[in-house]
C-alpha cells in the first residue's frame, strides 16, 4: 500500500534537470509563493524578466506590486530595499552588473549593514542583492570584475556566491530568509554551462557551510564561484588526488572545513578570478596559518586574477586563471 | 511648426504669521488654543535642550553634535501634523522632530554621550534612527512608505533634510521613486542658508528648491520656515494628499541655522554678524510667543512656569542618560547579525579577560 509518508517522500525527490538560471528562478518563484513579502525590484526584472531571465515569468504571476520595473537607478533600488526591508519585507533587489553596484556602495556599507547594529536591534534589515559577476563572457568593460571582496571586508554583511544549480537554489532560499543583508554574486559565465538534478520542492543549503566538490588526500583546492568549475577541470589533469572545497559562501566563512581539509593534505592551491593583492585568497592564507600552521608542508598558493583592470574580450582568457593552476597545483607538491 | 510651451510650473510661497507677528486669518489652519501652547513649548524644550548639551559638550561630558537652533518650527510644525502611525526619518539635526515624535530627551542625549543604546527607538516611537550621511536616509523613508502602499495603509512617511542634501543622487533618485511609485511621502527640506560653509546660491542655480519637485511629477511649496502655521498647514495637506493616493510632495522650508553647523564648526568663519543678526529677529520661538500673548493665551507667569518645568526635564534627561552608564565589549559585537558567527565569538573571546576596554 502506497502511505502519505511514501508520497512526500516520492515528492521530496521529485527532480528536474536545471541551470543556474533556472534554479534562481525556481527559488525565487517558491519563495514569492510562500511569503508574500518577498519582492523583487531591479532595472528589467519584469516585463524583461531580467538580462539573463532569472526574474522571467515573475512579472507575470505575481504582478507589478511584487516584481518591480525601477527606474535605472542602482541606489534607488538598494536605498528603497532597505526601507522596505526595514518596512517588514524581504527584497531581493537586483543589479544588473555587479559592475554596476559601486554608485549604490554607499547604501549598502553606510546603511544596510549597520542598521541593526546602529539602533541596537530595534530595526533590521533582510535584504538580498543579487548580481551577476565575474568574467568569461566577453562582455564590455564593467561587465566581468570580480570585487566580491569589498563587501567581505564590510562589517554587518553576508556574502555568498554558488557554483552549481542545486547550490543557487538552495542558498538563495536561505539568502531571502536570512535576518541579515545577504550579498548574493552569480558566476554568470556558468549560469548555463552546467545542468544538474535540482530537488524541485523548496530547500535550504545553510550560508556558512561549504562543500567538498572533490575528495582526495594530496592537495587541498579552495575556491568559489565559476572558479569551482576550473579547479575540477584541473584536478583531473595532474597526477595526484586533489580535495576541491568550494567554500560557498564568503562571510561567515566554513573555516572548519578548510581546516580539515587542511590537516589532512598539509598543502593548499586558492583560486579566485579577483585581483591578488587583498583579494579573499589572502584572508584564507592567514586564517591557515593562524590555524593550521605546523600542518602545512608547502607555503599557501594563490592563482588568481592580477592587480590589473579586467581586460576588453580579446585578452579575456589571459586574465583568469587557466593552466596556471595546474602549474600552481605542481608547485606546492614539488615544494 | 511653431514652438510651444511643453511643461509650465509655478512654486507658491505661503507664511501665515509672519516675522512682525501678522497673521493671515484666511490661511490660518485650524488648531485649538492647546495646540499652540503644546508647539510652543515643544519648541522652547528643544531651544533650552539644544542650550544644555552644548553646556555639556564644551564641558567635555557629550560629543560633537548638531544644534537645531532656529530650525524648531520647521520640525515642530511638520511632527505636530503627524499622526501616531505615520512615520519620521531623520537627517542628523532633528532633536525637535524627535521630541515632538515623542522620543525621550535622555535617549537623545544618550546617543550624542557616545551610546548607541540612544538609538533604540522604543516600539511605540515611529522614528527612524538618524542618518549621518547626507540624503541616505530619504531612500530609506520612500522604500519604507512604498511599503504602506503595498499593504494599502493609510499611512505616510516624513523625511528631513538640508539644502545640501537636494545635491546629492540619493535625494533625486528619492523623488524620482516617489513620483514614479506615487509613494505617500512627504520630503522636508529644511534649507538653512548653509551647507557647513558652503551657501545655498552655490548648492544649486535654481531659483527655488521647491522647484525640483515639478521635474519629478510630484508637487512643492515653499514656506517660510520660521512659521509655525506655514510649516504645519502645508504638512497636513501633504499628508492628506499623500494618505489619499494623489502622491509625494516637497516642501521647502526656508529657515536658518542660528548655531554652528556642529559643534566642531565656527560659522564665523563664513558668516558675518549681521547676517545672523537679521535672522535673529526672524526667531520661529520669539514669533509664536508674541502671537500667543497677543490672543491672551500666555502671561508672564505661564512662560515662568514653562521654563522651570522645562529645565526640570532636561535635568532629568541628563540624569538617567548619565545612569545608564558604559555599554559592554559584547554589546560592540552583539547586534552584527541576529546570530553571532564564529569570527566574532573568537574575536570577542581574545580579549575576554581584558575588561570592557573602554578608556
Amino acid at each position: 500500500m502506497i502511505t502519505q509518508h511514501m508520497l512526500d517522500k516520492i515528492q521530496d525527490y521529485k527532480m528536474a534537470k536545471l541551470n543556474i538560471v533556472e534554479a534562481l528562478n525556481l527559488a525565487l518563484n517558491q519563495e514569492m509563493e510562500k511569503d508574500d513579502s518577498v519582492l523583487v525590484l531591479g532595472e528589467d526584472v519584469g516585463i524583461d524578466g531580467g538580462v539573463f531571465r532569472v526574474t522571467e515569468g515573475l512579472y507575470k504571476k505575481f504582478g507589478k506590486d511584487r516584481v518591480i520595473d525601477t527606474p535605472l537607478a542602482e541606489p534607488g533600488i538598494v536605498g528603497t530595499s532597505i526601507g522596505l526591508a526595514v518596512n517588514g519585507f524581504k527584497p531581493v533587489a537586483e543589479i544588473q552588473f555587479s559592475g554596476f553596484i559601486y554608485s549604490a556602495f554607499d547604501q549598502i556599507v553606510s546603511h544596510a549593514a549597520r542598521i541593526r547594529n546602529r539602533s541596537r536591534g530595534r530595526f533590521t534589515c533582510p535584504l538580498v542583492v543579487r548580481a551577476p559577476y565575474s568574467g568569461g563572457i566577453k562582455a564590455l568593460e564593467h561587465h566581468s570584475e570580480s570585487m566580491e571582496n569589498i563587501f567581505v571586508h564590510t562589517p554587518g554583511l553576508k556574502v555568498v556566491i554558488p557554483s552549481t544549480p542545486s547550490d543557487a537554489k538552495g542558498l538563495l532560499i536561505s539568502a531571502i530568509r536570512d535576518p541579515d543583508p545577504v550579498i548574493f554574486y552569480e558566476p554568470k559565465r556558468i549560469y548555463r554551462a552546467i545542468k544538474e538534478e535540482v530537488n524541485e520542492k523548496e530547500y535550504t543549503i545553510p550560508i556558512g557551510k561549504a562543500k567538498v566538490a572533490k575528495e582526495g588526500s594530496d592537495v587541498t583546492l579552495i575556491s568559489w564561484g565559476a572558479m569551482v568549475r576550473e579547479c575540477l577541470e584541473a584536478a583531473e589533469k595532474v597526477e595526484a588526488s586533489c580535495e576541491v572545497i568550494d567554500i560557498r559562501t564568503l562571510k561567515p566563512l566554513d573555516i572548519d572545513a578548510i581546516i580539515d581539509s587542511v590537516k589532512k593534505t598539509g598543502r593548499v592551491v586558492i583560486v579566485h578570478e579577483a585581483p591578488k593583492t587583498s583579494g579573499f585568497g589572502a584572508e584564507i592564507t592567514a586564517l591557515i596559518n593562524e590555524k593550521a600552521l605546523l600542518n602545512l608542508q608547502a607555503p599557501v598558493k594563490r592563482v588568481t586574477g592580477f592587480d590589473t583592470i579586467f581586460p576588453y574580450a580579446k585578452m579575456e582568457s589571459a586574465y583568469l586563471p587557466d593552466e596556471r593552476i595546474e602549474k600552481g597545483i605542481r608547485e606546492v607538491l614539488e615544494f | 511648426m511653431p514652438k510651444k510651451a511643453v511643461f509650465k510650473g509655478t512654486i507658491e510661497y505661503l507664511q501665515i504669521l509672519n516675522e512682525k507677528g501678522r497673521l493671515d486669518e484666511r490661511l490660518m489652519p485650524s488648531l485649538t488654543k492647546n495646540d499652540v501652547i503644546r508647539m510652543y513649548e515643544l519648541m522652547v524644550f528643544s531651544r533650552k535642550l539644544d542650550d544644555k548639551l552644548l553646556a555639556l559638550q564644551r564641558q567635555g561630558k557629550i560629543g560633537t553634535f548638531a544644534q537645531v537652533k532656529g530650525q524648531e518650527a520647521c520640525q515642530v510644525g511638520s511632527c505636530y501634523a503627524m499622526k501616531q502611525e505615520d512615520w519620521m526619518f531623520p537627517a542628523f539635526r532633528e532633536t525637535a522632530a524627535f521630541l515632538t515624535r515623542g522620543l525621550p530627551a535622555e535617549m537623545i542625549i544618550e546617543t550624542i554621550a557616545g551610546d548607541e543604546r540612544g538609538n533604540k527607538i522604543p516600539e511605540d516611537v515611529n522614528c527612524f534612527t538618524y542618518s549621518v550621511p547626507v540624503a541616505g536616509q530619504i531612500l530609506h523613508a520612500v522604500g519604507f512608505a512604498w511599503g504602506f502602499k503595498l499593504r494599502k495603509e493609510r499611512k505616510a512617511a516624513v523625511v528631513f533634510f538640508g539644502d545640501g542634501a537636494t545635491s546629492k543622487g540619493d535625494f533625486h533618485e528619492g523623488l524620482n521613486f516617489a513620483g514614479v511609485f506615487k509613494i505617500p511621502i512627504v520630503f522636508i527640506c529644511q534649507n538653512n542658508q548653509y551647507a557647513i560653509s558652503v551657501p545655498r546660491e552655490k548648492q544649486t542655480a535654481s531659483e527655488t528648491i521647491a522647484q525640483k519637485a515639478l521635474a519629478y511629477g510630484i508637487d512643492g511649496i515653499q514656506v517660510d520656515g520660521n512659521d509655525l502655521f506655514a510649516v504645519f498647514k502645508a504638512t497636513q495637506e501633504a499628508l492628506k494628499n499623500a494618505k489619499d493616493g494623489k502622491g509625494a510632495k516637497l516642501i521647502e522650508c526656508v529657515t536658518y541655522r542660528l548655531g554652528d553647523h556642529t559643534t566642531a564648526d565656527d560659522a564665523s568663519k563664513y558668516r558675518t554678524k549681521k547676517e545672523v543678526e537679521e535672522w535673529s529677529k526672524k526667531d520661529p520661538i520669539v514669533r509664536i510667543k508674541k502671537y500667543l500673548e497677543s490672543k491672551k493665551y500666555w502671561k508672564k507667569e505661564d512662560e515662568e512656569k514653562l521654563l522651570k518645568k522645562v529645565e526640570e526635564r532636561i535635568n532629568e534627561a541628563v540624569e538617567k542618560a548619565e545612569k545608564i552608564g558604559m555599554p559592554t565589549r559584547e554589546d560592540m559585537f552583539k547586534y552584527m547579525y541576529k546570530e553571532m558567527p564564529w569570527y566574532l565569538k573568537e574575536q570577542l573571546e581574545e580579549v575576554k579577560d581584558a575588561g570592557n576596554g573602554s578608556k
